[in-house]
Parts: C-alpha cells; sequence; structure tokens
C-alpha cells in the first residue's frame, strides 16, 4: 500500500509523455463529430501546461495527488470483455429503486443492464456517445461550456479521453417522477485501469427531475475514476441531484460536478463519499440567474487511511440567490477529511445570500480534517457566512443518553448517526433518503472503531 | 426492616484535589420521598452527579449500597437499567435524535434487563400515550429531537416524562425546580406525585423550599459543605427557608 508522500516536486511535463502518446494512438480511433475531437485536443493541451497539482497549490494543499500521477496510466479504450451479471448489480445500494436505471461498466454504456422507463414525451436517458449521434445539436448546445479544461487537469484529462457517460434531458416543463439512476461499475483488477465517465444533464425551463449518479466496485483494485458531470438547470426548473461514490477502499476518484442555475431555479445536490483511498470532488456551481436558490450538501464518512476530498465554489453572478453549503465529514482511524469552500460573489450580484457550513467529528485522535473558507465578495448588500467546526462527540450527550440506560457504544453510535441525518434529512426524494440513512447506520455499526472509548 | 433502596456511607469524593463530599450517610426506604436542600457549593449536584455515575469524580472514602449492590462499581446504563434514575438539572439537547427512537431504546433497554421481552411498536405507542396523558404532555415532545429546542419548562417536563416511561425504582431529581416558574413547578411537581409508589423512592436535590410545597418529602436533610449536618421531617424545610443556611449551620454547630 501506497502511504508516504512523495517528497520531491513533481515536474509536470515528465508525466505528460504517456499521456500526450495515449491520446494520439486514442485519437486516431476517436470517434464522434468535429467539435468534439477539437475539445479533445485542447483537453489534452491544458492538461500537459498544467500537469498534475501538487501540494504547492493552493486548491490542493491538503490532498496529494502523487500517487494517482505515478500510477501507470491505462484508459479503458474498449468495452471490457467480462460481462457483469445483472444480479451482480443488486448489492449495490440504490439497487431496489424503481425508475429508470443506465448502467456503465469501466466507463462503458452497458446496455444489457440498463433499463428505461416509460418517460413524458421527449426526456431523454441515455448515453452520451449514442446522444453525440442522435442528438448533436442538443449536445453541443451544453456540453465543454460549463465544466472549463483550461482550470483543472482532471476535467482537461476526462475531456481529452472520455468514453461515454449519461446524457439525461428534461424538456421544458416535463417533470419526471421517479429518480433516474446513473450507475458505474468499476471492474478493474488492474490498478492502471482508468475510467473518465463524462455527463451531462440538462433539466430545461420548469422541468423537475431527480438523478442519483452512483460508482460503485466490484472488485478491490487501485483503479482511476475521473469523472466529470455537466448539470444544467434551466429558469424555473427543479432539481435534485445526489453523487453517492462508495468505490473499493484502494480505489481513486477525482470527480467534478460543474453546474449552472438558471432564474428562479431550485437546485439541490448532493455528494455522499464513503468509498475510495483517495476521492476528491469538485463541485462548481454557478448562480446565473436572478432569484434561485440552491443547496449544496454533503456528506464523508472515512475510516482507515482514506481521504475524502471536497472542493467548492459557489459563484453568485446575479442578484437574488440564495447558497447554502452544508458538508459534514465523520472520521475514524487514520482516515482524512478535506473542505475548501469558496464563495465568489461578482460585482452587482446584491442581496446574494450565501451561508456554508462544514461540520468534522474526529472518532479517533490520529484523523484530521482541514476546512477551509474563503470569501470573495465584490458587491456590498450580500449576506455571507461561514463556519466550521473540528470536534469529538459530546461527552455530556453520551452521559445523558447512557443514564437513561443506553450503552456506551450505541449512544456513541446515535450520536454519530445524528451528524450523519442532519445532512441525510435534506435529501428530498424519500426511497433515496431511505436507502442512505439505513447504509450509514449499517457502516456505524460495522466500524469497530466507533465502539472504542475515546 | 425491608431493605433501603439505597443506603450511602461515609461517602466522600472530589475532583481535581478538592474534596466535595466530606463524609455523606443517606438511607432511602421503599415508599419514601427525600429531599436534600442546601446552598450553592454544599455538594448537592456532586452527590446527583455521582450517584448517576458522572465520571470525573474521584471517591475517597465510604460506599454507596443500591439494592444490595454496589452501586459506585455499575456503569451509568447499568444503574439506569437497575432502576436509578437522573432527572438532569441542565438536561442535554440531542440534535438529530428523535425523541421516539431515543425513549423506545431506553425503555426496551430497560425492559430486557428486567427479563421482559421488548414491546413491538404497537403495544409501546399504546403505553407511551397513556404515560403522556397522565402527564399531559404534548404529542410532539415524541416527535421532535431529544430536548432539542425546548423551553426550560419543557426540558424539565420532559424529564419527568421520561421518569413516567422508564419507570424508576429510585428517581433523583436535581434542581428541578431551577429555572422555572410557578405554573411549570406545579406540573412538574403533580408528575411526580403521579408517579411515586410505594415500592419507589425519590430523592429531591433543592436549593429553595417552594418545590416541597408541591412534592411533600417524609424527610429533609441539609447538606452544607459536604456533609449533612441536619435531618428532620418536612417543618424542617420550612425553618430552613425562613432561617436561613448560614444561621442554621451556626446554631448546629453549637450543642443545646
Amino acid at each position: 500500500m501506497e502511504t508516504k508522500t512523495d517528497a520531491k516536486p513533481k515536474q509536470p511535463m515528465m508525466e505528460n509523455g504517456p499521456y500526450l502518446e495515449k491520446f494520439e494512438r486514442f485519437e486516431k480511433g476517436a470517434k464522434g463529430p468535429a467539435w468534439v475531437l477539437a475539445a479533445r485536443k485542447a483537453g489534452i493541451s491544458h492538461f500537459t501546461e498544467l500537469g498534475f497539482p501538487t501540494l504547492q497549490d493552493e486548491d490542493w494543499r491538503f490532498t496529494n495527488v502523487a500517487p494517482i500521477a505515478k500510477r501507470p496510466f491505462e484508459p479503458v479504450v474498449e468495452p471490457t470483455r467480462d460481462a457483469v451479471a445483472a444480479k451482480a448489480l443488486n448489492q449495490f445500494t440504490f439497487a431496489g429503486l424503481s425508475g429508470s436505471r443506465i448502467v456503465f461498466v469501466n466507463g462503458h454504456f452497458a446496455p444489457e443492464l440498463s433499463s428505461v422507463a416509460k418517460l413524458a414525451d421527449g426526456v431523454k436517458v441515455m448515453s452520451l456517445a449514442g446522444a453525440l449521434a442522435s442528438d448533436t445539436a442538443l449536445v453541443e448546445k451544453h456540453l465543454f461550456r460549463h465544466a472549463r479544461a483550461d482550470a483543472n487537469a482532471f476535467t482537461a484529462l476526462n475531456t481529452a479521453f472520455f468514453q461515454d457517460g449519461a446524457f439525461i434531458c428534461v424538456p421544458a416543463g416535463k417533470a419526471v417522477a421517479e429518480p433516474i439512476q446513473i450507475l458505474y461499475v468499476s471492474t478493474a483488477k488492474d490498478n492502471g485501469t482508468t475510467a473518465h465517465p463524462r455527463n451531462l444533464i440538462v433539466a430545461e425551463r420548469g422541468s423537475q427531475v431527480t438523478i442519483v449518479e452512483s460508482y460503485a466496485s466490484l472488485r478491490d483494485a487501485a483503479d482511476f475514476t475521473n469523472s466529470v458531470t455537466e448539470l444544467v438547470a434551466g429558469d424555473n426548473a427543479a432539481v435534485e441531484h445526489l453523487k453517492f461514490q462508495d468505490e473499493s477502499q484502494q480505489a481513486f476518484h477525482i470527480a467534478t460536478v460543474a453546474a449552472h442555475f438558471g432564474r428562479a431555479s431550485n437546485v439541490v445536490t448532493h455528494s455522499i463519499a464513503l468509498g475510495a483511498k483517495l476521492s476528491r470532488t469538485n463541485i462548481y456551481a454557478t448562480l446565473a440567474g436572478e432569484g434561485l436558490e440552491c443547496i449544496l450538501n454533503g456528506l464523508y464518512l472515512t475510516r482507515g487511511e482514506q481521504l475524502a476530498d471536497h472542493y467548492m465554489i459557489v459563484e453568485h453572478a446575479q442578484p437574488h440567490g440564495a447558497s447554502h453549503e452544508y458538508f459534514n465529514g465523520i472520521l475514524a482511524d487514520k482516515s482524512k477529511g478535506v473542505f475548501h469552500g469558496r464563495i465568489l460573489v461578482r460585482p452587482g450580484a446584491q442581496k446574494t445570500d450565501a451561508k456554508q457550513t462544514n461540520k468534522n467529528l474526529l472518532l479517533s485522535d490520529d484523523a484530521t480534517a482541514n476546512t477551509k473558507p474563503q470569501l470573495e465578495i465584490y458587491a456590498d448588500d450580500v449576506k455571507c457566512t461561514h463556519g466550521a467546526t473540528i470536534g469529538q462527540l459530546d461527552d455530556e450527550s453520551i452521559f445523558y443518553l447512557r443514564t437513561r440506560g443506553i450503552a456506551l457504544e450505541k449512544a456513541r453510535r446515535m450520536l454519530i448517526h445524528a451528524f450523519a441525518g442532519e445532512i441525510i434529512d435534506r435529501i428530498r426524494c424519500e426511497p433515496v433518503r431511505e436507502e442512505l440513512d439505513k447504509l450509514v447506520w449499517e457502516r456505524l455499526e460495522q466500524n469497530e472503531q466507533v465502539a472504542l472509548n475515546p | 426492616m425491608t431493605q433501603p433502596i439505597l443506603a450511602i456511607q461515609n461517602l466522600s469524593a472530589g475532583v481535581e484535589g478538592r474534596q466535595i463530599l466530606k463524609g455523606i450517610n443517606l438511607v432511602i426506604r421503599p415508599g419514601e420521598a427525600h429531599a436534600v436542600m442546601g446552598p450553592n457549593g454544599s455538594g448537592k449536584s456532586t452527590l446527583a452527579s455521582i450517584l448517576a455515575g458522572r465520571d470525573g469524580y474521584n471517591i475517597t472514602g465510604g460506599e454507596a449500597i443500591y439494592c444490595g449492590k454496589d452501586l459506585l462499581e455499575l456503569d451509568p446504563e447499568e444503574r439506569a437499567r437497575e432502576g436509578l434514575f437522573l432527572a438532569f438539572q441542565y438536561p442535554v439537547e440531542i440534535p438529530g435524535v428523535n425523541s421516539t427512537y431515543f425513549l423506545k431504546a431506553a425503555y426496551n433497554e430497560i425492559r430486557k434487563h428486567r427479563g421482559q421481552p421488548e414491546l413491538d411498536a404497537m403495544e409501546y405507542l399504546t403505553f407511551v400515550k397513556e404515560r403522556m396523558k397522565i402527564l399531559n404532555v404534548p404529542e410532539d415532545f415524541l416527535k421532535r429531537p431529544v430536548n432539542h429546542g425546548f423551553s426550560g419548562g419543557e426540558k424539565k417536563r420532559n424529564e419527568i416524562f421520561q421518569m413516567a416511561v422508564l419507570e424508576p425504582k429510585l428517581a433523583i431529581l436535581d434542581e428541578t425546580d431551577s429555572g422555572l416558574d410557578i405554573d411549570a413547578l406545579k406540573i412538574v411537581a403533580i408528575g411526580v406525585n403521579k408517579l411515586k409508589r410505594p415500592a419507589n423512592a425519590q430523592l429531591v436535590i433543592t436549593h429553595y423550599q417552594r418545590l416541597l410545597n408541591f412534592i411533600v418529602p417524609d424527610f429533609v436533610h441539609m447538606l452544607y459543605d459536604g456533609r449533612i449536618v441536619r435531618s428532620g421531617g418536612k417543618e424542617l424545610a420550612l425553618e430552613l427557608e425562613e432561617t436561613g443556611y448560614e444561621l442554621m449551620v451556626n446554631r448546629a454547630a453549637v450543642p443545646a
């Protein structure tokens, strides 16, 4: 297991050789419209310029991606032969949800595992590769517009190498009642295996939709998932989006959710990080219209030597916007949680109401939390608050529960569960909320660390 | 004579080298209500905390025998399961823990300990509703997180409600009257009186006499500087209130 950090600063150019070479080979076989190819080329060139971030990079101060940079890079170019039985998917969280489900194996669409329910007229739930052929104009209007390849090396790499992902489009005024599920399954056996899922979700004006984007592993390999999701909520759209990461404890997971919210829209996006050895979720939210409300909500539960990082930029570009960020972390053993939240209020974005909280619960003396709020305000009539806490379970609460006959271990679990519940309770889709609540409770039960007396 | 519920003998304890209790003697038998009164800093709340099993105190001498068992050897949850209940002076707010879930878990732990089967959801609900009715507790108490956002009066009522559900053998009420207006005080006291049983006992810890107008004790003890300096019947409380603690101590010190 790779645990030591690399003290020598990495020269970005050193890594580019294999990436560039792989790209040149990949490019020859790549299908799709010319504008996609152009974006891919721009992507690899941005990646070459940027290189992998190092700890010297302010935005990556607490998360060392050297283990990712050092691994062999083996993008999964062809669909994997080893078939995943539909039955094997039943073990995953949300398997029992009704509604449409679109499944990808190692980043490739698996139509035999997917099922799309009968949907309202014009609603599209399909693979992005398919949509690039059938709905080119619609896709072109949004793809690559929100996730910027010039600012983030991983987004650049994804743009260069992505194979497929989900394309979901809900036309103006339509509502999809049941949640739509996107499931990414990794079957990787080899540590170099890399998938670049690319999702595009468009909820047009006045539409309503709930989307669950899950990442899971069938095996225990140190594979790498580098995903990008572009999420567009039109004016007055109501969107709930949940990203659920429960990959193998060896895996590396870097994800970007680039979201663009229209006037008077109402968006809730959740990020739940349970798995992976190292995970980083970047959320870039642009509040592009007036009078909208969004909630960015997240929970990370780590143990062993896991690291879960959330990096957020919430950009208020228009007046009368409200953004609320709530992130709670529960950190056991030697694990680490990182939260970086930047609120940017553009000139003219008056009456902005931006709130940010990050709370961390350390279950062991060896666990660490790094939290970094950042406010950048260029308007004068705004309300921006942030707060962060790092602490342990409250002794007085534990004592109170014990005096009612509840054993120490159970009292601790009840309090930890309550801490997670603050986040889970914000999930609006009931079956999703209930299943996640149950899952978190089970994980806490399993985690023997919890039973240790502090 | 029947076995005492609680027999404290020469109990001494302190915190961080400071002696707080300096030899407490107290025997509580079934059916009895005892009041412990005393000024601030006399050791009243320390006594309640030690009996309930709060961490952080050094027991430097003496013992507390609860129904024949060494109380100080038991974990707080074991004491609760054996029927000891502490109504907190400052009940703790626990956001995120649902009251119904919490109380049912506590209730079933205690039943399990007594060798009784757990109640199913319906049986439990019927039982709890009946308890709520006795104490006139609003239904939303169960829907809210434990004590979260409760007013001072609501928190104290919630303590008594929990006591009604858990049916303790020995209820210790730690300054349950503090912070209550007279109406809230009456509601709490009526609740406590309704829960009195011949087999159970109550230990009421208070600074003021007024609670004892409503919860009439069989015995009153005056705690001063870590010792019980006087014991008597309910009339002692009135005497204390009139004379004041300082003067009473001086009188007690002077041999008659």
